[in-house]
């Protein structure tokens, strides 16, 4: 293994930005902060939702936010920093309205998801971990997203965009881009960033009603078994 | 015999707004919640005992057996948290189900819970699937607003509450310590045991952590009977489960079938590999789970059948690769994505997958020089079991047994690229420019 010695790799973007200290937190966020912390029965553990929702009012993790789960929780501000650089879904700067996801990892790359995200990348003019400078869009290579059946696959927002393909990802981005109304495969309509990283700190959005029960792929199984007609078995006898 | 493929938590998964109260209890949900609120919780905890449930989530162990550990003299709370961080590659069934049915691991939860005297139950569920997010939210204030969840369940004195809980995106949280770590607030990393999470837990609590299909498997068996379960399935892997099946096939999707059919038989029910191609490799269950190859088409898909291969059942994410793909490039890229997901406690663990990666990019590259696969295998034996959890163990596994079937594409890899070899967009499901076939993930961290 020649040509390999040993470096340290910590790049720029493993750090918070400290320097931007805007803020949009406001009375009404630090109220659901609080409100967080009373659904668990230790305060610590409302942390990571808390973090969700201060990406959600301030578009990052901000300094304002850092220091308001850390006086809210009783905690220095390193400790919440601590596991803020620990989670990749915590942002360090600010991104775009809409956050695209290409899956990379072994089988959606193999089956298409690394050409798949050079077209992305080609077509919004930004790498990975960029954002464009008009601020609509924000491109991360995703892993494993528990939709292998589905490969391969982009998430906008996190939600499901199955089945990709080269044409389907030009039409998705061109419809983000003018604005027009984009559905999840098997989600909801397409709001952006910042309102699902709200519901992901556990303030509902009204749009679970949104979408089908299952993909194709997922009742593939179920499908077998009625041509078939095989069922489980019957119950045991009452007892 | 039971029938060959066998639908209990997938039947209701196509049905007309599956997701709701009101479509779940048209099904027949909650009829077990009444059923075992009127047992004692030892007697539910016997009748999961003698179903022979076993951990979907990888592992495999006992379900009951776990739930009589949790020390009932302990003063401590008692907690049940269900592990719906589902990231292991490959593996895609437990997001299908609670976007479908999250009532079915609502009902198994309070039937668990009640097993272990515990009143605070959890669901952590991994952060990058926000529609999840949104039915499970919905279904737990439904089953609250129904009596079904909050105090005096039912009218029978139990109560219970549920937290939906939300990750961050972390592989290393659907490993049950981190999880721990991570639901306390913390970096997800991975503590030693003992103590056991059955012992000290949550909040140093007494704590049962299962995967979502293990307690969304717990209301049919309250429903049908220990028997029923144990009827499905082979002497030692009992009952129905869900296999996903993914990759170069002609339809991939999940498939309820009892234990023990094997990749044969799924196939052959699912029109096979994709057209003019053959199956070369494969993971039984996700990408820690050392691959296997058509030689072991006929294994039962079981924990012991699995385990007599020389890999383990794993979370039966089934991963087709056909015969356009390069192994070399795959267990790259799964490298690469361990490296990534090392949460950085053990050194083994944290600086071997980094090396890993290093000479499995000279493989893909051909660049690598002889001795090279000596020295992967030699780096394999000192990263595996050295570490508190099991993610390095995975990173090894798939490296060891892609060597251990195709040492010759590794042999390759001291003179020739893995795109020459294989050339990449042969691999992809639609054509691909020239200039993308070299790609190689960096899996930087964002």
């Amino acid at each position: 293994m020649s040509g390999h010695e040993f470096q340290s790799w910590f790049p720029a973007s493993g750090t918070i930005d400290m320097s931007d200290t805007a803020t949009n937190i406001d009375e009404t966020t630090l109220a659901e902060l609080r409100q967080l912390v009373a659904r668990y029965p230790q305060p610590r553990s409302a942390l990571l939702p808390m973090l969700h929702l201060v990406q959600s009012v301030d578009g990052r993790i901000s300094p304002a936010g850092i220091e308001a789960c850390a006086q809210i929780l009783g905690i220095t501000t390193a400790q919440v920093s601590g596991v803020a650089t620990f989670y990749t879904m915590y942002r360090r700067r600010p991104g775009g309205k809409h956050h695209i996801g290409v899956c990379t990892t072994a089988l959606c790359a193999v089956m298409g998801g690394d050409a798949q995200l050079d077209d992305v990348s080609d077509k919004l003019g930004i790498e990975v971990n960029e954002t464009t400078p008009d601020g609509r869009f924000s491109l991360e290579r995703v892993e494993c997203n528990a939709a292998c059946d589905f490969a391969p696959v982009m998430t906008v927002n996190w939600e499901f965009m199955d089945n990709m393909t080269p044409e389907k990802a030009e039409q998705l981005l061109d419809d983000l881009a003018e604005d027009r109304e984009v559905t999840s495969t098997r989600g909801a309509r397409i709001t952006s960033w910042r309102e699902a990283e709200r519901v992901l700190a556990g303030f509902p959005d009204g749009r679970a009603d949104e979408g089908p029960s299952a993909g194709e792929a997922s009742l593939l199984g179920t499908s077998i078994a009625a041509a078939n007609g095989w069922t489980a078995p019957a119950p045991e006898e009452a007892k | 015999m039971s029938d060959t493929l066998t639908p209990v938590l997938t039947a209701n998964w196509g049905t007309d707004k599956s997701w709701t109260l009101k479509a779940y209890r048209a099904a027949g949900g909650y009829a077990a919640v009444g059923k075992a609120l009127k047992q004692t919780p030892a007697e539910v905890t016997g009748i999961v005992k003698d179903s022979g449930l076993r951990g979907r989530g990888g592992a495999g162990f006992p379900t009951g057996m776990k739930w009589s550990f949790v020390p009932q003299d302990n003063p401590n709370p008692k907690y049940l948290v269900v592990n719906a961080d589902e990231s292991e590659p490959g593996t895609c069934k437990d997001i299908p189900l609670l976007l479908a049915s999250p009532h079915t691991l609502i009902e198994g939860m309070i039937i668990s819970a009640y097993a272990i005297n515990c009143h605070t139950a959890f669901v952590y569920i991994r952060g990058e699937v926000l529609h999840v997010h949104r039915r499970m939210q919905q279904a737990v204030a439904e089953a609250y607003a129904a009596g079904l969840l909050g105090a005096d369940i039912l009218g029978s004195g139990y109560d219970l509450d549920i937290i939906v809980h939300a990750g961050a995106g972390a592989y290393i949280c659907g490993e049950e310590t981190a999880l721990l770590d991570s639901l306390e607030g913390m970096r997800g990393q991975p503590r030693l045991r003992p103590p056991f999470p059955a012992v000290a837990g949550l909040y140093a609590s007494p704590t049962v952590i299962n995967n979502v299909e293990s307690i969304a498997s717990v209301p049919a068996i309250i429903n049908n009977g220990a028997a029923w379960f144990a009827g499905m399935g082979t002497e030692k892997s009992n009952g129905m489960t869900i296999y996903s099946l993914s990759g170069h096939v002609a339809r991939p999707g999940q498939i309820e079938a009892p234990m023990g059919i094997t990749l044969r038989q799924l196939l052959e029910l699912t029109g096979g590999v994709r057209e003019g191609h053959k199956l070369k490799f494969w993971t039984p269950g996700g990408s820690s789970t050392p691959i296997l190859t058509a030689e072991h088409l006929d294994v039962p898909l079981d924990y012991e059948g699995m385990a007599g291969a020389g890999t383990m059942l794993g979370t039966k994410a089934l991963q087709i690769f056909d015969e356009t793909t390069s192994v070399v490039r795959t267990t790259l890229r799964w490298n690469e994505f361990y490296k990534h997901e090392s949460c950085g406690k053990c050194t083994p663990c944290r600086e071997g997958t980094w090396w890993l990666v290093q000479l499995l990019r000279d493989f893909e590259a051909g660049r690598a020089v002889e001795g090279d696969i000596e020295k992967l295998l030699d780096m394999c034996d000192n990263i595996g079991g050295r570490s508190f959890c099991a993610l390095a163990d995975g990173a090894v596994a798939c490296v060891t047994s892609a060597v251990r079937y195709f040492r010759s594409e590794f042999e390759a890899g001291y003179t020739t690229p893995a795109w020459e070899l294989f050339p990449y967009e042969r691999s992809a499901l639609f054509p691909v420019r020239t200039k993308q076939l070299v790609t190689s993930g960096e899996g930087a961290d964002a």
